[in-house]
């Protein structure tokens, strides 16, 4: 069999195909997105996207998007985690015991309640994987169980205050080290804000300008020149204009930072890695993965190790918000996570699915929450609205996928 | 005799894709009617179409069936009418009993309770027609796929069949089961019940019909009497051209031996005192191909699965040489580590990620090589895809076509890719051309004789003697758990062999 052609070293621009890759079930969900977005800055007369309702939305939702990151790996292995509330009230519990009544520095509190919620993970991965218990089963026990585990610790009241540095994490921003500037009529915005924006953008153009290239240079198919630089435009506006926003109000929060680092980590590893791709063949076909040589209990072991830990940083920040552990702390987020990830398309049988997906997905619910309570609309139409889009989502994805099988 | 189903201009039409074009099938009263095709030449469409699964509407043309036009809106309507279609893969409860999967949906009830008495009385009744002699109540997964496929038939008749169609009835029933269908197939025909059967397996097709529609790229090519047709004559129809030679040839180069297998035993997960595989020994040399014959239940894909890492099994015993040293290969990734690889044989179950591209499946095995460090390099794995769909002739526009959508044919590429993609020097084959059409047979048979030019041994496991007989260079039978011949080329013959896989334990 012959192998090796030689590569045509296609002049970039000129090699574009014919098809704009515009696929209905991933990009559906961006489109809602927007469209919610705008509904609700509508309604609520432009008070949605005012600068200090968006850092509220972020840092209100950070912990619950962070919990969906962990999900929807979870999901796509074709497993669920129903504990995911419970252990962020436990590991939010064991951090405020570390440091508010044992006194440890921080950084030692927040290394130790991550080890904690990886062994978390790790007792439940066990039976899903090695065990063969239905992560189901696990992880309603692991939900009662927990939620118990974290009464005994917390000895049934409230613990807190906590120190400074965890209390920013959740709540706090970035300082103006290089000062403000003013902006016309949007008023004074902090230059560190906006130099992060602009770099963000920088950084996006470039990485897609070189995967561009790279396909070119392959002779794979890409779209057209012009609805590239049309993509990327779209996206720098969005980028900026949030940037901007934040830049007004108080700088960047910390949590979005963290946010932004782990939604980019995740994503590699999700679409890049051996470990991302066996997740995706381990819920595609869990039988085939055996057969190709996959080992899946240690994969499946594996994604509910790094749910536990990112539980245990949700928990963390959760804590640090309220600056308080509480024992009701955390209740309902799985379920939270859970409609992040299949609003943001992910598939029940598993196999398929997208961290960003995901964290569109709590945003969209984000939004909801924000904009509804925004024109004082009562928390039961909200509950009713956000049951109706998971609904709506999942019906759409199964619609659309039945409409291209036949 | 009189017409019972006329089917004339039959046209169907998917988003970009002309499945069926101007389709004309008619089916006498009380005959048993072939219909003959490769993959995607559109007899499951058709069949389709005239079940009601696409309803009236959907497609163009008429459908006549006992001298009335019908435009059925659902399946209901068509089984109304009399028309029952058995799928390949059969619809059946497995926990549910033999009784009740035979009445299910069209239950023996009085103003909605079940009346037991008359559901097991009226079961045993059909299944004494249909010559299956299992107790109406046992769980249908306590049976064979053999007696499955009979229950599928005494369904059909308590609904009152009158055109009974079979889609691919024998694929996965070993000689015995298929010479009983067949005899009851004839039966139900002195009966008055006519059946359409579609089959790839073209030595029952001349054997049972009375009359063979060839449908060729959604086309009527031919109607022929099947009386004095040869299963040469009927593929020369499918494949429109004359397939002088239904292997490629082969001059074989042997060499040393590769892998040797000692003593291996292997005893049932399910059933701890059940012997699979026992004691056997088999030897496989460097450019060889190699056959394993056995009848349903010889234990064979148990012998192959069970090598490859334990996949299947408890206790096993036995040794494993590779290259005269031995080996010990307790996982899949130790099998796949010494160069051993197995293509299964139910692709769709255990081959692929259909859900995934052809791109991801061809690099799920070998993924490691196209990695640094944990992180895949996408645009060396697009370009290795692209270049096993080139060698493969994998009919697809691109790589990241989803596999779920592939023929048979071409998804099974897809599958030797992979395995290819690992570079082994022992290729194991499961069925690799199972379902799938005559043409692309044949290029699966070239792709495994090129594999043997590259110095790779490749044991190939069949239920198709014919395939065995034309393919390998030396041929095992297998017969419970036990290999009791071994045959070379110039002396294997389908008698022999089966005299082998028939034979009993001593």
């Amino acid at each position: 069999m012959t192998t090796t052609e030689a590569r045509p070293a296609a002049p970039p621009g000129e090699r574009s195909s014919r098809r704009i890759s515009i696929n209905p079930r991933q990009s559906g969900i961006y489109v809602a997105f927007a469209l919610i977005v705008v509904l609700f800055e509508v309604l609520t007369g432009g008070a949605l996207l005012e600068p200090q309702n968006i850092s509220n939305i972020i840092v209100q939702n950070s912990y619950v998007l962070i919990l969906a990151i962990g999900m929807i790996l979870v999901i796509i292995s074709g497993h669920i985690d129903l504990s995911a509330g419970s252990v962020v009230a436990m590991t939010g519990a064991v951090s405020a015991v570390l440091m508010v009544n044992w006194h440890l520095p921080w950084f030692w509190a927040v290394l130790i309640t991550v080890a904690v919620g990886a062994v978390i993970g790790a007792w439940q991965g066990y039976w899903v994987a090695y065990f063969g218990i239905p992560a189901f089963i696990v992880t309603l026990a692991g939900m009662l169980a927990f939620r118990a585990l974290t009464l005994t610790v917390l000895g049934n009241q409230g613990i807190g205050p906590f120190p400074d540095t965890i209390r920013t994490l959740s709540n706090g921003f970035l300082d103006g080290y290089l000062g403000n500037v003013g902006l016309g009529p949007l008023g004074g915005a902090d230059v560190v804000t906006l130099l992060a924006g602009v770099a963000a953008v920088a950084g996006i153009a470039f990485t897609q300008w070189r995967k561009r290239s790279a396909r070119l240079g392959y002779g794979q198919d890409v779209d057209p020149f012009a609805i590239f630089v049309l993509k990327i435009a779209g996206v720098a506006v969005v980028v900026l204009a949030l940037v901007v926003q934040l830049a007004r109000f108080k700088n960047l929060p910390w949590v979005l930072i963290l946010l932004t680092a782990l939604v980019l980590g995740y994503s590699l590893v999700a679409g890049k890695s051996v470990f991302g791709r066996h997740i995706y063949a381990v819920g595609g076909n869990l039988q085939a993965a055996t057969l190709s040589g996959v080992k899946v209990k240690s994969v499946t072991f594996w994604i509910f190790v790094n749910m536990g830990v990112l539980a245990a940083l949700a928990g963390i920040i959760f804590a640090g918000r309220l600056n308080q552990a509480g024992p009701t702390a955390g209740v309902n987020f799985e379920l939270d996570a859970i409609a992040a990830a299949f609003i943001g398309g992910a598939a029940v049988q598993g196999g398929v699915g997208k961290v960003v997906g995901a964290i569109t997905g709590g945003l969209i619910m984000a939004v909801i929450n924000n904009g509804m309570s925004l024109i004082g609309a009562p928390s039961e139409r909200v509950m009713l609205v956000k049951g109706v889009v998971l609904l709506a989502a999942v019906a759409y994805d199964i619609w659309t996928k039945r409409r291209a099988a036949s | 005799m009189t017409e019972l189903l006329g089917m004339r201009g039959i046209t169907k039409t998917f988003p970009g894709v002309k499945a069926l074009s101007d389709v004309t099938l008619s089916v006498r009263q009380g005959e048993i009617h072939a219909i003959c095709g490769e993959n995607g030449a559109g007899k499951s469409t058709l069949m389709k179409v005239l079940s009601g699964v696409y309803p009236h509407g959907t497609y163009d043309g008429e459908i006549t069936f006992d001298g009335q036009r019908c435009e059925f809106g659902s399946v209901r309507d068509s089984e109304r009418r009399g028309i029952v279609i058995i799928h390949q893969e059969l619809a059946l409860c497995g926990q549910l009993s033999i009784a009740e999967n035979i009445f299910l949906g069209n239950e023996r009830q009085q103003r909605g309770w079940i009346d037991w008495n008359r559901t097991n009385h009226e079961a045993d009744a059909l299944l004494k027609r249909v010559g299956l002699a299992e107790n109406a109540t046992r769980a249908v997964q306590e049976i064979g796929v053999g007696k499955q496929q009979l229950v599928e038939i005494a369904k059909a008749l308590s609904k009152d069949v009158k055109l009974l169609i079979l889609d691919e009835p024998t694929a996965a029933l070993n000689d015995d089961d298929s010479a009983h269908l067949l005899d009851l197939l004839r039966g139900l025909r002195d009966e008055g019940v006519t059946c359409v059967i579609i089959s790839h397996k073209l030595g029952e097709v001349t054997a049972i019909a009375d009359t063979v529609t060839i449908l060729r790229d959604g086309k009527t090519i031919e109607t022929l009497d099947a009386a004095g047709l040869t299963e040469e004559r009927i593929i020369t129809g499918m494949v429109g051209r004359d397939l002088e030679h239904r292997f490629p040839p082969r001059e074989p180069e042997i060499g040393e031996e590769v892998l040797r297998i000692e003593d291996w035993t292997v005893y049932s997960p399910n059933q701890a005192d059940w012997l699979v595989v026992d004691r056997a020994n088999l030897t496989l040399r460097r450019g060889e191909i190699v056959g394993l014959a056995g009848l349903m239940g010889a234990g064979r894909t148990e012998l192959a699965m069970s090598v490859f890492g334990r996949s299947y099994g408890k206790n096993i015993s036995g040794r494993i040489f590779k290259h005269g040293k031995e080996i010990d290969v307790r996982s899949v990734r130790d099998a796949v580590d010494h160069g051993i690889a197995y293509a299964t044989e139910d692709r769709k179950r255990y081959g692929l990620n259909l859900i995934e591209d052809i791109q991801r499946n061809v690099s799920a095995a070998g993924l490691d090589k196209l990695a640094k460090r944990g992180w895949v390099d996408e645009h060396a794995e697009h370009d290795t895809a692209n270049r096993y769909r080139r060698d493969l002739r994998i009919k697809a526009p691109t790589v990241n076509s989803v596999t779920g959508k592939l023929s048979g044919g071409n998804q099974q590429k897809v599958v030797l890719a992979k395995w290819i993609f690992t570079d082994p020097d022992v290729l194991i084959l499961d069925e690799p051309t199972r379902g799938i059409d005559v043409g692309a047979k044949f290029e699966i048979y070239t792709i495994i004789n090129e594999l043997a030019a590259q110095g790779k041994a490749v044991l190939v496991i069949s239920s198709e003697l014919p395939e065995l007989l034309g393919l390998c260079d030396r041929i095992y039978a297998l017969s419970a758990g036990r290999i009791t011949g071994e045959a070379q080329r110039e002396d294997a013959t389908q008698e022999l062999l089966m005299q082998y896989m028939t034979k009993e334990r001593e």
